[in-house]
C-alpha cells in the first residue's frame, strides 16, 4: 500500500489549493474573452488572440522570467501592488497561482470560446426580440448553451495548472510549503539519493488527477452535444 | 400603423422600400430573394437601414437622418421565425415566460392560461422544445412571442418549415389569433392562398421593390 509522508500531502494539498484557485480565478476572466473572441469584431483581435495563446508555444521558463520581471518585487506591476493593495507574488503560493492560472489560460479559453461559436446566434436575436438586453442575452441564453464547454475548459485548465512546472519553479522557486507543489516536489525528490520511491508516490498520484481531468472533460463535452439538440 | 420607408443594401442586392400599413395583418408578399427577410428584421430591429425611417403609431423607430436607432430589445416587436428558434435548455413554460420575465412584466396566470388555451399547448408545459413536433414548436413559439405583450407581431413564414398537414393545423390558430388578440401583425409568406385567408392588406416586394399595395386582391394580378 502506498504510504504518503506529511511532506508529500503538504505538497500535494498546495498543488490543489494553487490549481483549485488559478482556475477560479481565471474563469471569469476567459469568459469574457471567450465571448469576445467569438462574438465581437475589433481592432487588435488577433494580436489580443495571439497573446492569449503565447503561454502555450513559449518556453515555460520565458513565461516564468516575464512573470518575474513584471509581477516580481521589483517588477513594475508587481512593485505597484505590493505598494498599494499589499499583495505581493513573488516565492509567495500566491505567485504559483498566478503562473499556473497564466499558463492554464489558453487550454481553459479554448473550448469555451468553441462552445460559445456554437451557439445558435439565432437563438440570440430571438432572445433579443422578446426584450433581452445584450447582457441578458448573454446571462440567459449563451451562458447556459455554452456551459458544459465552460465546465470542460474548467478542467483542462484545472489539469494544466496542476501540472505546471517551468514558469512556476522560475517565478516563484521551490519553497517546500509555500511554492512547492506536486511537479516541484518531483523534481527536487529525483536529485536526492533514496529520493525514487517518494517521486513516483506522487508520480501516481498526479497521474491520477490528470486521469480523473481529462475523463471530467470528456463526460462535459458528450453534456454538450446532448445540450444543444434540446433533449 | 405602421410606417416603413427604408433603403439597404445588402451586397449585391439592393433593397428600397416604402408604405404605410393600419391594416391589422399586413401581407408582406413576394417570391424568396425579393427581401420580405430583410425588410421584417429591420420592422424587429436585428437589422438597421442604410437610408430611411421606420415607425409605429408616431414612434420613431429608426430615423437614419437624426441618428435614431432603438434596439430591438427596446422595441416591444414579437417575432415569430420560420424555424422557431425555441430555446432549447429551457422547457416549454420556461420559454413562454421568458418575454415577461425580461421585460419585467407582472405575472398574469389569467393571459398566460388564455394564450396556452387558444394555442392548445398546455399539455407541452414541462416538455423540452426537442421533444415537440415542428406543428407544437410553431405554436409555442407564437405563445412566446404573445406573452411578451407585443405592440406588433411579425411573422416570418411561420408555416414555411411545415408541410401540408401542419400548416392546415396552424392555419385556424393564426385565424383566431387575428379575430381574438387585437395585436397588429405583419405576415410574410410567399404563399397567396395563405395571405387570402389572413391578410387585411398586401404588400407586394419584387426584387427589393414594392410593387403594388392594397387589399388582399393585389394577390391576384
Amino acid at each position: 500500500m502506498i504510504e504518503i509522508t506529511p511532506t508529500e500531502w503538504t505538497a500535494i494539498l498546495l498543488s490543489l489549493r494553487v490549481a483549485s484557485v488559478a482556475t477560479l480565478v481565471a474563469t471569469p476572466l476567459g469568459i469574457a474573452l471567450a465571448w469576445l473572441l467569438a462574438r465581437r469584431d475589433f481592432w487588435g483581435k488577433s494580436f489580443l488572440d495571439a497573446l492569449v495563446h503565447l503561454p502555450l508555444v513559449l518556453p515555460p521558463v520565458v513565461t516564468g522570467y516575464l512573470l518575474l520581471l513584471t509581477f516580481g518585487r521589483r517588477g513594475l506591476v508587481g512593485g505597484w501592488l505590493a505598494d498599494t493593495l499589499g499583495i505581493v507574488f513573488a516565492f509567495r503560493w500566491t505567485g504559483a497561482a498566478l503562473a499556473c492560472g497564466v499558463m492554464a489560460f489558453p487550454l481553459l479559453v479554448r473550448p469555451i470560446r468553441l462552445s460559445i461559436e456554437a451557439v445558435d446566434q439565432k437563438l440570440e436575436q430571438a432572445a433579443e426580440t422578446l426584450g433581452a438586453t445584450p447582457f441578458r442575452v448573454f446571462l440567459t441564453v449563451t451562458l447556459p448553451m455554452a456551459l458544459p464547454g465552460v465546465l470542460a475548459g474548467m478542467v483542462l485548465g484545472f489539469a494544466k495548472a496542476i501540472g505546471e512546472f517551468g514558469a512556476t519553479i522560475t517565478f516563484v522557486s521551490n519553497i517546500p510549503g509555500e511554492t512547492q507543489t506536486i511537479s516541484s516536489a518531483i523534481y527536487s525528490l529525483i536529485q536526492t539519493p533514496d529520493g525514487d520511491a517518494a517521486a513516483l508516490r506522487l508520480v501516481v498520484v498526479s497521474v491520477i488527477i490528470a486521469v480523473a481531468a481529462l475523463i471530467g472533460a470528456e463526460w462535459f463535452a458528450r453534456r454538450a452535444t446532448r445540450r444543444l439538440h434540446g433533449n | 400603423m405602421l410606417r416603413v420607408d427604408i433603403e439597404k443594401q445588402l451586397g449585391e442586392f439592393s433593397l428600397s422600400a416604402s408604405f404605410t400599413s393600419e391594416g391589422r395583418v399586413t401581407g408582406l408578399f413576394g417570391a424568396s430573394g425579393a427581401g420580405k427577410s430583410s425588410l421584417i428584421n429591420m420592422i424587429a430591429g436585428l437589422l438597421q437601414p442604410d437610408r430611411g425611417t421606420i415607425s409605429i403609431d408616431g414612434e420613431i423607430l429608426d430615423d437614419t437622418k437624426k441618428g435614431i436607432h432603438i434596439p430591438a430589445w427596446r422595441r416591444r416587436i414579437g417575432y415569430v421565425f420560420q424555424d422557431a428558434r425555441l430555446f432549447p435548455h429551457l422547457n416549454v413554460a420556461q420559454n413562454l415566460d421568458y418575454g415577461r420575465r425580461m421585460n419585467g412584466i407582472a405575472d398574469d396566470p389569467a393571459q398566460r392560461r388564455r394564450v396556452t388555451d387558444l394555442l392548445d399547448i398546455g399539455h407541452l408545459l414541462s416538455r423540452r422544445p426537442g421533444k415537440l413536433s415542428g406543428g407544437e414548436r410553431q405554436r409555442v413559439a407564437l405563445g412566446r412571442a404573445l406573452l411578451s405583450k407585443p405592440r406588433l407581431l411579425l411573422l416570418d413564414e411561420p408555416l414555411g418549415a411545415l408541410d401540408e398537414g401542419r400548416r392546415a393545423e396552424i392555419l385556424p390558430y393564426l385565424v383566431r389569433l387575428r379575430d381574438e388578440a387585437r395585436i397588429p401583425m405583419v405576415y410574410v409568406s410567399h404563399d397567396p392562398a395563405e395571405l387570402r385567408q389572413l391578410a387585411t392588406q398586401i404588400v407586394l416586394l419584387k426584387n427589393g421593390r414594392v410593387t403594388s399595395f392594397g387589399g388582399v386582391k393585389v394577390l391576384a394580378g
